[in-house]
């Protein structure tokens, strides 16, 4: 090598004002991002007359009796209600996703049997299916079994390990520990149900806490179920219930309409300060395989 | 057994149980499977098959289902100028959302790949939106943002795009484009399983920035890509809250927001055509089916896998 052929490639100083541009690039690509977050929060805090009227993010002072309001619920339903509500459903999933997704799991990626490949082929493709496409009949079904304006079809079917993409998430798991482990509980003795529950289960913790915080977000969110399978107002949940305030939406309601806007995000806010590190590898891990 | 003097079905009985253990792991594992295979059957096999033998009947929730061959299917295709019109505001919002929200994603990532102080912070920062950004909540204030009067309107004179039939869909796009959290997180998790020799042999070769990411970082990502790519599409064609909430269930305006799904509730649940409800949920299947399928044959040429040897696992 001659020196004419390698100058020093990149000075120490250009590096460290690129890595200085990047994070000032990174925090203003933030701000932009957050900004209708903040918004929100200001907007649940503001007075009637500044919802529409002022630029200003800052309310002039702090709207309290938006909250209240908001608190009182909509159509003679408190949001205590709504919350409970929206907390069963939820619970009532992340139950059924745990134990069905892992169940399903464990089978296809530690038992064999006949049909093994076709039907792991099977339950992938599901992951694909358009949920539309089974929709209607699944709705005459909960129909004719009386279970239509109850919280049956949202919760059922998670204990029947519809959302195939736990299933998937939690096989990608269970691949990655080490065989040895169940062979050792096999030689003493366990059969495949005690190897399950003792050996395997409690070392697939972390898949499902991603299963179940995932569950959580995704149930809490849903609005498309809710909203073919809820129409009484004390069974809404509070997504369903801002709904109302998408038909009639006069700028009167807007500052209770943030408000319990903030309130039906507060528990995914909570969830993702708690949980974020395993959302962001859940997410991670659910595209890479282990 | 007692008797030492029945040599021979005392060796039978013998060959049984080592075969036992297989047969029992066999009933266990369908044990296991027992509520999925319950599910699989009563919640998405039949299911399927009854919406396809719906879509060719008048049926509406209260009258029996009357046979009505592909009437619901022509009547689509030629008699509903809004099935058309749902169909292309669809395929515009897929077009633009999904190329855009991917492409984001890949060029944050990329920027947060090889930063040494607050990746971990960016990372969960950026992916804050993806959780949020699919509630009722979110879809409200974006409408109210871009509103007439609006805090966009106000700072760029829009005028309220969503009252504007070419502008609303753009908005929807818009809040799926802002979401670009969850396959961010991916491709960052698949670029840091690029090992970095390949890059240090590459500067050896003193290979510029633009050719060490066309040369290394694309192939070697392309099984990520092409995982976002697949989800993101099938996703982006199933999209229904925000339209929902921007255009107060109804489209509007023009019809512009009518995604597909959106009118596929109308006419369900709203019109109780279930019948042309489940044709259009089929042809959707078809389509989704149809797309995925392309995908995959053209994955064959552009996507790169390092170890072909684990070939069941994907």
């Amino acid at each position: 090598m001659t020196t004419t052929a390698t100058p020093t490639p990149v000075g120490r100083k250009p590096v460290a004002r690129r890595r200085i541009a990047l994070h000032i690039a990174c925090l203003a690509a933030l701000l932009v991002m957050l900004y209708p977050l903040a918004w929100l929060l200001a907007t649940s805090l503001k007075p009637a007359n500044e919802v529409i009227a002022s630029l200003d993010l800052l309310p002039s002072h702090l709207e309290w009796s938006n909250y209240k309001t908001a608190l009182d619920g909509v159509n003679d339903v408190s949001v205590w209600r709504l919350l409970t509500n929206s907390l069963l459903i939820a619970g009532g999933a992340v139950l059924g996703n745990v134990i069905s997704c892992s169940l399903a799991a464990y089978a296809f990626a530690r038992l064999r049997f006949r049909f093994r490949g076709p039907l792991f082929a099977f339950m992938i493709a599901t992951i694909m299916l358009p949920h539309h496409a089974v929709l209607i009949p699944q709705y005459i079904i909960f129909n004719q079994l009386g279970m239509v304006n109850t919280y049956w079809p949202l919760i059922l079917p998670k204990f029947l390990a519809t959302e195939a993409f736990f299933v998937f998430l939690i096989v990608q798991f269970m691949r990655g520990l080490p065989r040895e482990l169940e062979e050792a509980a096999r030689i003493d003795g366990c059969g495949p149900f005690r190897s399950f529950f003792l050996v395997i289960l409690p070392l697939t913790r972390p898949a499902l806490i991603t299963t179940a915080i995932f569950t959580f977000i995704w149930t809490w969110n849903d609005f498309f179920t809710q909203l073919i399978y809820l129409f009484s107002p004390d069974k809404f949940t509070l997504t369903l219930a801002l709904r109302s305030f998408v038909d009639a939406s006069s700028t009167s309601a807007f500052g209770p309409m943030f408000a319990m806007s903030v309130i039906a995000l507060l528990p995914i806010v909570l969830f993702f300060l708690a949980f974020q590190r395993f959302l962001v590898e859940g997410m991670a891990n659910s595209g890479i395989k282990g | 057994m007692t008797t030492t003097e029945t040599p021979a079905p005392a060796r039978t009985a013998q060959a049984t149980p080592e075969q036992r253990p297989k047969r029992q792991r066999e009933g266990a594992a369908w044990v296991f499977l027992s509520p999925w295979v319950l599910g699989a059957c009563v919640l998405t096999l039949l299911p399927m098959a009854v919406s396809l033998y719906l879509s060719f009947t008048d049926y509406d929730m209260f009258n029996s289902p009357n046979w009505v061959g592909l009437r619901n299917y022509t009547q689509m295709f030629t008699e509903d100028p809004r099935y058309w019109r749902s169909v292309v505001a669809t395929l515009t919002y897929v077009v633009i959302a999904v190329p855009l929200q991917l492409g984001l994603a890949l060029v944050v990532a990329l920027a947060l790949k090889n930063m040494k102080r607050g990746r971990a912070f960016y990372r969960s920062a950026f992916y804050a939106p993806s959780l949020l950004g699919a509630s009722m909540s979110v879809a409200l204030v974006w409408r109210a943002l871009f509103n007439d009067g609006g805090t966009v309107d106000n700072l760029f004179g829009t005028g309220g795009w969503i009252f504007r039939p070419g502008w609303a869909l753009v908005t929807v796009a818009l809040l799926t484009v802002w979401q670009f959290g969850a396959p961010m997180v991916i491709f960052l998790a698949g670029l840091q399983q690029i090992p970095g020799e390949l890059y240090e042999a590459a500067e050896v070769d003193s290979a510029s920035r633009w050719r060490q990411f066309r040369s290394i970082t694309v192939p070697m990502l392309s099984p990520v890509i092409f995982f976002n790519l697949v989800l993101q599409t099938i996703q982006a064609f199933q999209v229904f809250t925000p339209a929902f909430a921007v255009s107060g269930g109804k489209g509007g305006p023009a019809d512009s927001t009518l995604f597909y799904t959106l009118y596929l509730y109308d006419r369900g649940f709203v019109a109780s055509h279930m019948g042309y409800a489940s044709a259009m949920a089929w042809v959707l299947l078809l389509v989704i089916g149809a797309v995925t399928a392309i995908l995959f044959r053209t994955s064959r040429s552009w996507v790169f896998y390092a170890s072909d040897t684990e070939g069941g696992v994907r």
